[in-house]
């Protein structure tokens, strides 16, 4: 068994690669079995592609980045927020924002991590400016028996397809909102928009240990959260 | 390694950032625990469920009162 195990596992490891790219994610659906690399390599050029005719003044093609990445902006503002009104607004900021400097995006990064960095600051000022002593991203103190999973139980292969997509989304959606804010945006920016963690820590002004920590707690928590919801619907 | 040990190392593990030595340990560990295992592999499945989710549609009022707003901006042109 152990040789066994060892070899299951080692497959494990490298969350990047679990997560199929984001250009391939928005042209296919959660059944697909595998990423693919090549059709990545394809959205991401059509993306340079549209941005440099956005810079040459191509309003449509500017408007097709939107169409594109508006879905995904609007959860992004959404799940930082955590308030309709907010989150529309950030949206409208950050793709006004990145209309105006556009002539300044380098293409160092993709241009959707250049979006994801705007809305994310644009996020940021808003909670700030909205609610200056609610929202804290400081670290809540927890102990390292907090981190220690209780009541382990097998999900089977694929807990997530027991559910319609809309009660998925509702479930993903109802989690992510019961972590702590200081978890959730680390969380939402390495596991969901896959930046990475020297660029995590770079805009939420934290160390790269703190973004560590903060991700790991983030995940188990989310971890237990979901088995917690598995396990009900099960029983049910 | 340990139980606790895995915990704290989880993150690394999974985002292939540990050392070949602790990566090592880990696995050992692993082999043998099935705990262990099944933590390792909802956090995975965790990760995966979060990061394959599409987002639902925009609501149609707030795409409608986005475009329009972009529609007014795209008419100048970048600054």
């Amino acid at each position: 068994m152990g040789n066994q195990s060892s070899q299951r596992y080692a497959t494990l490891s490298g969350a990047r690669e679990l997560c199929p790219p984001v250009g391939w994610r928005t042209a296919h659906s959660l059944s697909s079995a595998h990423p693919k690399p090549a059709a990545s390599a394809i959205a991401k050029d059509d993306e340079a592609m549209l941005v440099a005719s956005a810079k040459a003044g191509d309003a449509s093609a500017f408007e097709e980045l939107v169409n594109r990445y508006e879905g995904k902006i609007f959860r992004l503002a959404m799940n930082i927020t955590q308030n309709r009104e907010d989150a529309e607004d950030v949206m409208q900021d950050a793709f006004l924002k990145a209309f105006a400097h556009l002539r300044e995006f380098q293409g160092d990064s993709r241009f959707y991590t250049w979006l994801v960095r705007i809305t994310v600051n644009e996020a940021l000022m808003k909670l700030r400016k909205r609610r200056p002593n609610q929202i804290s991203l400081d670290e809540p103190v927890e102990s390292e028996e907090d981190l220690l999973p209780r009541e382990i139980k097998d999900w089977g292969p694929t807990p997530e397809q027991q559910f319609a997509q809309s009660e998925l989304h509702t479930v993903l959606s109802n989690v992510i909102s019961q972590l702590n804010p200081a978890f959730r945006i680390v969380f939402l920016l390495r596991d969901i928009e896959e930046l990475s963690t020297e660029e995590t820590a770079q805009l939420l002004g934290l160390s790269v240990p703190a973004v560590k920590s903060r991700l790991l707690r983030a995940r188990l928590k989310l971890r237990q959260k979901l088995d917690n919801y598995f396990q009900r619907s099960r029983s049910n | 390694m340990n139980c606790r040990g895995v915990v704290r190392e989880l993150s690394d593990y999974l985002d292939s950032e540990l050392d070949a030595h602790a990566r090592g340990e880990l696995e050992r560990h692993l082999a043998n625990c099935i705990d262990c295992r099944l933590v390792v592999d909802t956090t995975r499945k965790t990760i995966q469920i979060f990061c394959n989710s599409e987002p639902v549609p925009l609501p149609e009022d707030v795409r409608a009162r986005l475009h329009k707003a972009l529609e007014k901006r795209l008419r100048q042109q970048p600054t």
